[in-house]
């Protein structure tokens, strides 16, 4: 009997403290915590990520910084491999397109669908970007910019001596103009001789000659007669002409020289994505006077680039509670505001105050908003937004080899053909 | 207590044993290490490129499908050809000149010593920084070309590596220059090693130099050139980091090689089988290589 009393009171006092230790270590882990894997490491992106950093610490939670450099994310998304596949992922990471969906399938993206709900994402973001964050319905990444592709960066001076008045809107149009800027001494195009600028110029072509239907016929579903067609054809003819506008010394590149080109007036033009403007405000120059931004030609297209940033699924309360407050920072205007200023990029999400934005985003903004409109907006094939992985790679193998060799059109456009279905799965 | 000591020591049986086994315990650790790491990932990729694999290993057996695409892929067939031109050019120049630099440091000159290691030193530099030097010296704008125009040479053009059909020999002179003193050091020593009795017995008979040279020095040292051809074959095979310093694969990837390939295939563009498939293909060009040459060289010292 006694044994028995004794060894109940003892077996309660265990209960007791048991739950008195467990009471205490929720307490403990409360702090949301989250470790961000992302490769923002220069200028204006690392001190965006800073301001992420700084904000998430401000709501009380406790930042794990996880930065890999270089390679355009090819080494962290080595680093997120090993990570996932040990079992031990990192609880936000920077990827985009359709690297997103291709995480969900494998069962390894959490869901943020209640956090979505509360704030009312589904009204926030507009429904080319809610396609990228969102799989199967539910919410597994969180969007942080909106960069356009399809820009033109040009040199007002440069064109004044050359007798250009504006940039043209037609591609025939800019190629007279190029003319004029080879005659008057100057390389007509900047460009940097590397597969995913070539990709870059080659996409803006495909979408002013094809327009985005067509766009999204060939390159999103790789229809073999679009991709075939001689309006491709025509497209590869342009981008031959393009070719004949850069100078020699362009092989290899890096794209922000050949921003400085255009800015140092040794070239009139440079098509690039937005990114490009950072590089102008850096050295103190001014959108409108100091340097242009005009759209690359197309009926009211917009080339869309996003990152994003994907929750993966982790074990522990402070985690997954970091996760939720991390996502909710990312989606706020302050945040979208202040990340997007450093970027060079808009604001992935509807509401934020335009006031602080120069005339290039704010034209950028407009431009997205019509494109949306009118469903003239698209994916980038070369910034991994449309196509990611092998379909991307075989897009600019094509156009980088196409530029640099002499193949027609017609051999470009069946290659073009050929290695793009034998890229898919 | 001294080690000869120990070793005379009649021992118990713990100690007899540890006597008896003590190279193979040494050696069993390294064994089995490399018996899994190199072996057993051999033929874990060996797997890989039969399976389905993409952004994550997949145990799913997919056939030749990941051969199938490599071979379809344009940028494989120009990383191979790539990989026999440089291969090639780059084994033969890097020996010959190697033989004719140790040849004549071999002529008892003054300061052999110190022309030794500045031939010797490429050897120690990464390929990372022979590569970034080397583009530097061969970009058109900053480099020879430059240095020519301004000797007031103005018709001097030297832009093979912005040219898609010269890229590739950029990178044959920057490795050429970076091992053919590395062979001049193997053939070098190789040549101190020859028996001076026999030359000087070909001196008396009257023979000349070169005779001497490509009669008796050359064949005498033939066992050096199998070890640097193994070697310089499999710096070939293996470049990756030349290539991305040095060009980046470009213009376009005219420059690219096999194992920027698997690179690429792998870790850029989530085709793991694709790239298994390429990195099982360059392992079977090494072994079709090697293999035969290690072959006929041993039976031949055999005999």
């Amino acid at each position: 009997m006694s044994f028995m009393r004794t060894s109940a009171f003892v077996g309660a006092a265990f209960a007791v403290s048991l739950m008195a230790t467990s009471a205490l270590t929720t307490v403990a882990h409360a702090e949301p915590t989250v470790e961000v894997l992302h490769y923002w490491t220069s200028g204006g992106e690392a001190k965006a990520a800073a301001e992420l950093k700084s904000e998430f610490e401000a709501a009380g939670g406790k930042w794990v910084d996880s930065p890999v450099a270089g390679g355009g994310g090819d080494a962290q998304a080595t680093v997120l491999r090993s990570r996932v596949l040990a079992g031990d992922p990192p609880s936000a990471v920077q990827i985009k397109g359709p690297n997103i969906a291709d995480w969900a399938e494998q069962g390894a993206l959490a869901d943020l669908n209640s956090v979505a709900d509360a704030e009312g994402w589904d009204k926030l973001l507009p429904p080319q970007i809610q396609k990228i964050v969102k799989y199967d319905g539910k919410y597994v990444a969180v969007p942080v910019n909106i960069h356009r592709v399809d820009w033109i960066w040009a040199n007002p001076e440069v064109l004044k001596k050359a007798g250009v008045d504006s940039v043209p809107n037609t591609w025939d149009g800019l190629f007279a103009a190029a003319d004029k800027i080879k005659a008057a001494g100057f390389i007509p195009f900047a460009h940097g001789g590397q597969d995913w600028q070539d990709a870059t110029v080659l996409e803006t072509i495909i979408l002013g000659v094809g327009g985005a239907d067509f766009f999204n016929k060939a390159l999103g579903d790789l229809d073999e007669a679009s991709l075939k067609s001689d309006t491709m054809k025509k497209a590869f003819t342009y981008f031959r002409k393009f070719q004949g506008y850069v100078d020699d010394g362009a092989s290899g590149r890096d794209w922000n020289l050949a921003t400085a080109m255009v800015m140092n007036g040794k070239a009139g033009m440079q098509i690039m994505g937005d990114w490009a403007k950072g590089e102008f405000f850096a050295a103190g120059k001014k959108a409108g006077t100091d340097f242009l931004c005009v759209p690359t030609p197309s009926e009211h297209g917009y080339i869309l680039n996003s990152d994003s940033i994907a929750m993966f699924k982790v074990k522990g309360d402070d985690k997954v509670e970091g996760q939720k407050v991390l996502a909710k920072l990312i989606m706020g205007e302050k945040f979208q505001e202040i990340f997007n200023l450093y970027k060079g990029s808009i604001p992935a999400r509807i509401g934020v105050p335009r006031d602080k934005f120069d005339s290039c985003a704010i034209k950028s903004m407009d431009d997205l908003d019509t494109a949306s409109k009118g469903g003239t907006l698209v994916g980038s094939v070369a910034h991994e937004i449309l196509q990611a992985g092998a379909v991307r790679g075989a897009f600019l193998d094509v156009a980088t080899e196409f530029f640099n060799s002499s193949m027609s059109a017609d051999d470009a456009v069946a290659k073009l053909a050929e290695e793009m279905e034998n890229a898919k799965d | 207590m001294s080690s000869t000591e120990l070793g005379t020591r009649p021992g118990g049986g713990m100690f007899a044993f540890v006597q008896r086994w003590i190279s193979a315990i040494v050696v069993a650790p390294s064994f089995a290490a490399s018996l899994f790491f190199v072996y057993g990932f051999i033929l874990w990729t060996l797997y890989m490129s039969f399976s389905n694999s993409r952004m994550l290993p997949s145990y799913q057996f997919a056939g030749l499908d990941g051969y199938r695409k490599m071979i379809e892929a344009s940028r494989f067939s120009v990383s191979f050809e790539n990989l026999f031109i440089f291969g090639g050019l780059f084994i033969v120049v890097a020996m010959v000149l190697g033989c004719l630099l140790a040849v004549l440091l071999d002529q008892r000159i003054r300061a052999e010593g110190v022309l030794r290691t500045i031939y010797l030193y490429p050897m120690a530099i990464s390929f990372i920084v022979t590569g970034v030097a080397w583009k530097w010296i061969l970009t058109p704008d900053i480099g020879i070309e430059r240095f020519m125009h301004e000797m007031g040479f103005a018709n001097f053009r030297f832009d093979w590596i912005q040219d898609t059909d010269m890229v590739i020999y950029t990178l044959v002179i920057a490795a050429v220059w970076q091992a053919s003193g590395f062979v001049m050091a193997m053939v070098l020593a190789a040549l101190r090693g020859v028996d001076q009795e026999i030359i000087k017995a070909a001196y008396l008979d009257g023979a000349s130099l070169p005779r001497i040279y490509l009669g008796i020095i050359i064949p005498s040292v033939r066992p050096v050139f199998v070890s640097a051809f193994v070697i310089l074959m499999h710096l070939a095979v293996k470049s990756f980091d030349l290539v991305v310093a040095l060009t980046n694969g470009g213009p376009g990837f005219q420059s690219s090689l096999p194992a920027n390939f698997m690179y690429e295939m792998t870790f850029r563009r989530n085709q793991i089988n694709v790239g298994s498939a390429s990195a099982i293909f360059m392992l079977g060009i090494v072994i079709a290589i090697i293999v035969p040459y290690l072959y006929s060289e041993l039976r031949e010292r055999k005999r």
